[in-house]
């Protein structure tokens, strides 16, 4: 099945170059591959995994190796951040 | 220094000044900045006052944190019933301003009357003068504080000003200090503009002093330091990306306000984020930002100092416009970019420049070009009127529009009226997307429910930094909350309310709270001020300032049907994104609200709650 992968502010190191300038990567994952394996496959840092969104919707950090992935969908993270 | 126990009373009708000793009794009640001030205020102005008349008084004033060694520590605000909204109005600034109000030994600075001519007020320590400013009048912010900088022959003279925005009427123009810090929102610039007052210029050198307990508070504002550095938001996250990083956080949760709050997602909100802010353009490569900056005392130092491309249209026969500057925070950019549908990064640094230049808010100019454009597009604003075509996504209209803004000229004029008034001159007031006459900042509440209802009775009109609910709803702070749902949002919104109340009059930056709680600030007031400051106490004094907020605005006329939206979010559902299908639950909360605050169901105080309170 077909995942955008999002990474955002300092997470953007973890994309290939060329998939920075839109911080999205396609990935090709099996079928019920959860957002913590993700995380893992990809070399992401777990401390910096601290807002993941699968098509906008908080997934809990209780959730993250339980949720499986939708063909289609996109998973996207950030750092611990805000703003106002 | 806690309080300095003086404040300077300016009758600009007379041009005379004098100092006052500070009301301790009310400072216990109200603990400074904008909780005392607006008690000085409401202790003096006819709730049904004219927001531009002489009658109406414009209050600076410091909080007893602010110009010490406390994080953050140089905040002060502008409290008075604003121009654009009728409503009290408290918009508070960073900078280094307030720290120097402090230095010269002032708690605040009441404003009365309204000068014949052109004034400013020149402070230094207790020398204090109100002069002529004809050879102000006319000149922007920038050129304002260079030229008092020469006058006085000091370059650490700080000044806070109005531009041009302020003298011609521009009911949302800001107070602007130290270049590109500003006290934005309600039109607190336009009252200023009223009173003929072009600028407060203060040099102290009194320093810091009579902190109740000097080990004591040193102690505590290093724990508080200790805090916010090993938290990964405000040590890493906001020095590193700024506010802008929230930019594609609300895009991706289908929140972010696009084209008038005709869609809740922008297609282009990447080209204008924090991320692009950071990467190097293809005309000159070079990035955007090239800085980051801090406000006096602050050891997060969120602020973006951003330089432009000078082969930009905007700017490539303006080399004035090719230095350093302000950049874009996220509320900016949003405005400028994504409420009207503009995806042009520079041309949002650009027309920031403008607001900050000529002094006017970039949210409620920036939501108005929004509703422009969508008059236009329905065929209501014409092209002659308007002097260009105005399509949503038009960077030549929104940089165009700015400086007609700035300059009073043209439909710049119209545009400088607000939303509000502009929408119901063209038969549309329900296009305006804001509360109490006051523009929506950059949170959809279709997609974020207890925005809509912090918008909704929000004090000073719509405001997203009255009660903060995102930090709850998106960023998990200080505990997660689901976004979607109505349920619990009353207490929710009444609790960031009550809170931000007590930060605002403290001297320190709101932005702490990503980090502190009010047993972080709790020490360091116990230590600096006199009285007794437990937990207990000061969420007392948060409650009782919320509400005499409200009285205020009672006896100026507001009732419970001001406390709503636009039809728009309550009738038309979101498009794309985890809200699709969804409405503003805001009638549902409005009276669950007004029970957790003790109101009536007009939302009128009870006499228990104003007992309770001691109001």
């Amino acid at each position: 099945m077909k995942v955008t992968l999002k990474l955002y502010a300092t997470l953007s190191d973890y994309l290939p170059t060329e998939a920075r300038k839109a911080n999205a990567l396609e990935l090709e994952l099996d079928a019920g591959t959860t957002p913590a394996q993700v995380i893992e496959s990809q070399n992401l840092p777990l401390k910096l995994c601290h807002l993941v969104l699968i098509d906008g919707v908080f997934v809990p950090p209780t959730l993250r190796a339980q949720r499986a992935l939708a063909n289609g969908e996109t998973l996207a993270i950030w750092p611990p951040i805000a703003g106002g | 220094m806690g309080w300095t126990r003086k404040i300077l009373r300016v009758d600009l009708t007379k041009g005379t000044c004098k100092s006052e000793p500070l009301n301790m009794k009310w400072a216990q009640e109200y603990l400074g900045q904008r909780g005392l001030a607006t008690k000085y205020f409401v202790e003096e102005v006819d709730p049904k006052v004219d927001p531009l008349s002489p009658a109406n008084k414009l209050i600076m004033a410091t909080g007893p944190l602010t110009g010490t060694p406390a994080s953050t520590g140089g905040r002060y605000s502008v409290i008075t019933k604003g121009a654009l909204t009728g409503a009290i109005a408290c918009s508070n600034s960073g900078g280094y301003f307030g720290a120097e109000m402090k230095f010269a030994g002032w708690d605040m600075v009441i404003f009365e009357g309204k000068s014949p001519k052109p004034v400013y007020l020149a402070i230094e320590d207790d020398k204090v003068e109100v002069r002529d400013a004809a050879h102000l009048w006319g000149k922007t912010t920038w050129q304002t504080e260079e030229i008092i900088k020469k006058t006085h022959q000091d370059p650490q003279v700080r000044v806070a000003s109005i531009g041009r925005a302020g003298e011609n009427g521009v009911l949302y123009a800001c107070v602007v200090n130290d270049l590109h810090r500003a006290a934005g929102r309600s039109g607190v610039g336009t009252v200023m503009g009223s009173k003929n007052l072009k600028a407060v210029a203060i040099r102290g050198t009194k320093g810091a002093g009579g902190i109740k307990d000097g080990k004591a508070f040193m102690k505590a504002t290093a724990a508080a330091k200790k805090v916010l550095a090993d938290n990964a938001v405000t040590g890493q996250g906001l020095p590193t990306y700024g506010t802008q990083v929230l930019m594609n956080v609300i895009n991706e949760m289908g929140a972010l306000p696009t084209r008038n709050h005709r869609d809740v997602q922008f297609e282009d909100a990447r080209k204008i984020s924090a991320e692009a802010m950071r990467e190097k353009r293809p005309t000159d490569g070079k990035t955007n930002l090239i800085a980051n900056a801090a406000c006096f005392g602050c050891t997060i130092a969120c602020g973006r100092i951003s330089k432009m491309d000078e082969t930009h249209f905007s700017v490539v026969n303006k080399p004035e416009y090719w230095g350093a500057t302000g950049g874009l925070e996220y509320e900016a950019a949003w405005a400028l970019g994504a409420a009207n549908g503009v995806g042009d990064l520079e041309a949002l640094t650009f027309a920031n420049m403008i607001c900050n230049e000529d002094g006017y808010d970039p949210i409620s100019f920036g939501a108005t070009v929004g509703a422009a454009m969508e008059l236009y597009e329905l065929g209501i604003l014409k092209k002659e009127q308007l002097g260009m075509e105005a399509p949503f996504g038009s960077a030549q209209a929104l940089v165009k529009l700015a400086e007609m803004t700035a300059k009073g000229e043209g439909f710049g004029k119209e545009l400088g009226l607000g939303s509000a008034r502009l929408c119901a001159k063209y038969g549309k007031p329900e296009l305006s997307m804001g509360v109490k006459k006051q523009e929506f900042p950059a949170y959809d509440s279709r997609g974020i429910q207890g925005m809509g209802l912090a918008y909704a009775t929000s004090n000073r009109g719509a405001c997203h930094l009255r009660g903060y609910t995102v930090a709850s709803e998106v960023l998990g702070i200080p505990v997660k909350t689901d976004p979607l749902v109505t349920e619990g949002k009353a207490d929710l919104v009444k609790a960031f309310q009550d809170a931000t109340s007590v930060f605002d009059s403290a001297g320190v930056c709101v932005f702490t709270t990503f980090a502190w709680t009010l047993a972080d600030l709790q020490p360091q007031l116990d230590a600096a001020c006199e009285g007794g400051w437990s937990m207990e106490k000061l969420a007392a004094v948060g409650e009782r300032i919320w509400n005499m907020e409200r009285l205020f605005n009672n006896a100026a006329g507001f009732t419970a049907k001001d406390d709503d939206l636009p039809p728009r979010l309550k009738t038309e559902p979101a498009k794309t994104g985890p809200a699709k299908g969804k409405v503003s639950g805001i009638d549902k909360m409005r009276p669950e609200y007004y029970k957790a605050r003790g109101w009536d169901e007009k939302g009128v105080p009870t006499k228990e709650t104003l007992n309770r309170l001691g109001l």
